[in-house]
């Protein structure tokens, strides 16, 4: 019965029109919406916006995000902007009994997932994004030099950050409990360019639960085809 | 069912904005502070709430939850009724709508509003540091081009989400009722639906209450 539910829910989102995100794949705010799509199953397509060409400020764009930034999204009549919102709107939309990566309907799960989706925002992000931004994105992108004191800062930030990380994980195989969930997905992008771009993923090393989930994740599907795309060692 | 607990100053904005939302949902609560000149964020007891030593930190019964956001959430769906649904999260597109506007404050209107509240608050008042004036006119001008995105969006909707309140909008209520107490206020005079929706807000007894409680220093 359950091989026969889950032929008939794989139809069914085949049968559905492809949603639409709006902008480039390298960006970590489309990679976040991309996982979730990835990982629910979606039919989707990739809309690229030409940034350099300011796409992002034109009208039709300003019509999907007054704010003239990406991702935006599509779903028929829905448009929507901010990528958690999108995120969560395709994770509720493609919900299921086997696919809950919200856990809406349980007062505690939900709220646990909702804790560590804000830590990623609010901690884990602004420790490490500072290092993509100095190691790669500046340089190979507006031929800045690296500002090492900004790195130095934000590598002993880091370490703060993941030794917290290291003791919630050392107790709970994801980070709202014994499911993965949005939380975990929120870390892929940022923690992926850490990985990939910079020269310090060694970090991680120095906390062994922490990278043991990262590559627990890594080892889904949806990420490792969302990173063979954004790689920057092609 | 116990009062839950809610750890950290009433005047904080991050408290303030759990605190309208038990409020709204008629919630039995109790305030517990913490003391910040004596760290009492970072002391042991205080970290096994939050271990990145902040507020609030909150606890109902055995659950211990930290950020402010997230507490908002647990306890607007712990007393959800048809009648107080500020998150509509069974409505696919509402829901929806409540996440934007809440990521926008967040991401895009907090950032260019709440400078201006430490640069003209509390960082003189509290933190004896002077404004700096160049901080605030910068702000100054990314908070307009701000205003006139909301002005447009609350020009076809009452509300954010739409025609409902809900945690979209409550999400704006700590730092825009201080931004009021800087000499700045009469910034929003300049965009009528916003001034519009902003009195609105501040007219729900939820609001009214928690205001008495968080005067803010006469800049």
């Amino acid at each position: 019965m359950l091989r026969l539910a889950t032929i008939a829910t794989t139809l069914t989102r085949k049968l559905m029109a492809p949603v639409k995100v709006f902008g480039p794949a390298a960006s970590t705010n489309v990679a976040r919406v991309l996982v979730c799509l990835e990982e629910v199953g979606a039919d989707y397509e990739l809309v690229d916006i030409d940034f350099p060409g300011k796409g992002h400020k034109r009208p039709d764009h300003l019509a999907r995000n007054p704010f003239g930034q990406v991702p935006a999204f599509q779903d028929g009549d829905v448009i929507l902007f901010e990528s958690r919102a999108i995120a969560k709107y395709v994770l509720r939309k493609y919900k299921s009994e086997q696919l809950d990566l919200l856990r809406e309907g349980n007062l505690e799960e939900a709220a646990m997932v909702d804790v560590w989706t804000e830590v990623e925002t609010h901690q884990y992000h602004p420790a490490l994004s500072p290092i993509v931004l100095e190691c790669f994105i500046y340089p190979t992108l507006r031929g800045l030099p690296t500002n090492q004191k900004v790195v130095d800062e934000s590598l002993e930030k880091a370490k703060k950050v993941l030794e917290i990380y290291e003791t919630h994980l050392s107790k709970h195989k994801y980070l709202a409990g014994d499911f993965v969930s949005f939380a975990d997905f929120n870390h892929f992008a940022c923690t992926f360019y850490f990985m990939d771009a910079t020269p310090y993923s060694n970090l991680f090393d120095s906390y062994p639960y922490v990278k043991a989930w990262w590559e627990n994740l890594m080892s889904r599907p949806s990420m490792k085809k969302l990173g063979a795309n954004m790689s920057t060692r092609n | 069912m116990a009062p839950v607990k809610v750890f950290g100053p009433a005047m904080s904005t991050n408290v303030a904005r759990v605190l309208v939302c038990l409020e709204e949902v008629g919630a039995e609560y109790e305030v517990v502070n913490i003391d910040f000149q004596a760290q009492e964020h970072k002391s042991p007891e205080h970290l096994v709430r939050n271990p990145f030593g902040q507020i609030p930190a909150f606890q109902d019964g055995d659950l211990l939850l930290f950020e402010s956001r997230a507490i908002s959430k647990y306890v607007l769906r712990k007393y959800k009724t048809d009648k107080v649904d500020l998150l509509r999260e069974g409505n696919l597109k509402e829901a929806a709508m409540v996440d934007v506007w809440t990521e926008v404050d967040a991401h895009t209107y907090n950032p260019a509003l709440s400078p201006i509240v430490y640069e003209c608050l509390i960082n003189p008042m509290m933190r004896g540091i002077p404004t700096n004036q160049k901080v605030v006119d910068e702000s100054l001008e990314k908070l307009k081009k701000v205003l006139e995105v909301y002005e447009a969006h609350l020009s076809k909707h009452k509300y954010l989400a739409g025609d409902f309140i809900s945690f979209a909008d409550l999400n704006h209520f700590p730092y825009t009722f201080y931004f009021m107490g800087t000499p700045h206020a009469a910034l929003f005079d300049s965009y009528p639906h916003v001034k519009a929706w902003w009195e609105r807000i501040m007219a729900r007894p939820s609001v009214q209450k928690l205001g008495a409680s968080m005067v803010p220093p006469k800049a």
